[in-house]
């Protein structure tokens, strides 16, 4: 069944995700929020906000660090913004990234700014590309409320599974997950 | 025995400057049966609440708005820290200065975990301080901060003067009959009813 096979193609690229750091545990948080319904509505809604807003931030970013004269306060107010967003929708490598642009902001490095614009700029394409696979997947898998506890329950025991992994980190895990 | 119908949901402003930041809190205080309004800022917030912020007084631009903001009763505000012109603190501080607002219990939200700005925060009044990213298990110590500050407004009501009597209380302005008979009920239940009889109880002006 069509959905079946969606429904692995949509666990796998969610397990990868959070087998990558790409996501960390406040995606689940979302994923949690979901609308009973079953409608993809709720992380649909937030991811989408999200990378609108990313989106916008990191033009500004890259305005500003084209100027002749950087204004460092203002880069670090809007990494800043970033960091948030990110840390709320549980996008973890570029809340990381924002981090360690912030250090480099505040030792008003120029270049160093620049490098790690386009660190979080490739993470935040490489974040936004999964999302989009995952939202065009989702509407097909989710049809209920049963398919969703199943689909979190999946999400769930593989985010456990992760933990021990990252615990123990042995190879032989890995075949697991 | 009164029967309880569907009481009215508590009703929360949340204020926060980020988009996604406010889908978030949004879907967790519906999630968690809370009515919502949000605003991107605090001067917008305080606007919201009926609030001039130049004063204290309540000063409304329009005649049907401030109809509106007297009606809509305010069980929580829930702020960032961090935003552009007015801070979380800023708005905190006005909230407090507001001899209208005061009693409404604040939250302040903030992803950096401060010692010294939680404590500013936790001294100039507010009840909770958050870090962000907010979860669905922070919702729940919401309700308690609201189900407080109606207790201690009811036993305010009651030691400014008699609830029953309208006309002899000089500051309190809220204290009309409405529910004079109500001793059997717990006092929640009153608080509750009162919300639904008259929204503007919930901020009374009594100092």
């Amino acid at each position: 069944m069509a959905a079946a096979a969606l429904r692995e193609q949509l666990n796998a690229l969610l397990s990868s995700m959070y087998a990558s750091g790409l996501v960390d545990d406040q995606f689940q948080q979302l994923q949690m929020l979901q609308d009973d319904g079953g409608t993809p509505g709720f992380v649909a809604e937030v991811v989408t906000l999200f990378c609108d807003d990313a989106d916008r931030i990191i033009s500004e970013l890259a305005a500003l660090l084209e100027q002749p004269v950087v204004d460092f306060d203002k880069v670090d107010a809007y990494v800043h913004q970033l960091k948030g967003s990110s840390a709320s929708v549980g996008a973890q490598k570029v809340k990381f990234t924002c981090m360690q642009f912030r250090e480099l902001c505040q030792h008003k490095n120029r270049d160093g700014c620049i490098m790690a614009l386009t660190l979080v700029r490739n993470e935040f394409y490489d974040l936004r590309n999964k999302f989009q696979t995952m939202l065009q997947v989702v509407p097909y898998v989710l049809k209920g409320p049963f398919d969703f506890q199943v689909f979190t329950g999946i999400v769930k025991m593989e985010h456990m599974l992760l933990k021990l992994k990252r615990i123990a980190c042995p190879c032989f895990l890995l075949k697991f997950v | 025995m009164a029967a309880v119908a569907t009481e009215t949901p508590f009703h929360v402003l949340a204020v926060d400057d980020s988009l996604p930041d406010r889908k978030l809190i949004e879907r967790l205080l519906k999630t968690s049966s809370f009515q919502v309004t949000t605003v991107d800022s605090g001067s917008k917030a305080l606007e919201f609440l009926g609030i001039h912020h130049d004063s204290s007084t309540p000063i409304s631009v329009q005649e049907d708005q401030l109809i509106y903001n007297q009606e809509v009763a305010v069980n929580l505000i829930i702020t960032d820290y961090c935003m552009p012109g007015m801070t979380g603190y800023d708005l905190l501080k006005k909230i407090k200065e507001s001899s209208s607002l005061r009693d409404i219990p604040v939250v302040i939200m903030s992803s950096e975990n401060i010692p010294s700005r939680i404590n500013r925060c936790l001294e100039e009044g507010a009840d909770e301080f958050f870090l962000k990213p907010v979860r669905l298990s922070d919702m729940s110590k919401l309700k308690p901060h609201i189900l407080k500050s109606r207790c201690k407004e009811h036993y305010n009501q009651q030691s400014d003067g008699k609830i029953d009597e309208s006309s002899s209380t000089p500051t309190n302005s809220s204290s009309s009959s409405s529910s004079s008979s109500d001793n059997s009920n717990s006092r929640k239940r009153k608080a509750e009813g009162d919300a639904e009889i008259l929204p503007k109880a919930n901020r009374s002006r009594h100092s």
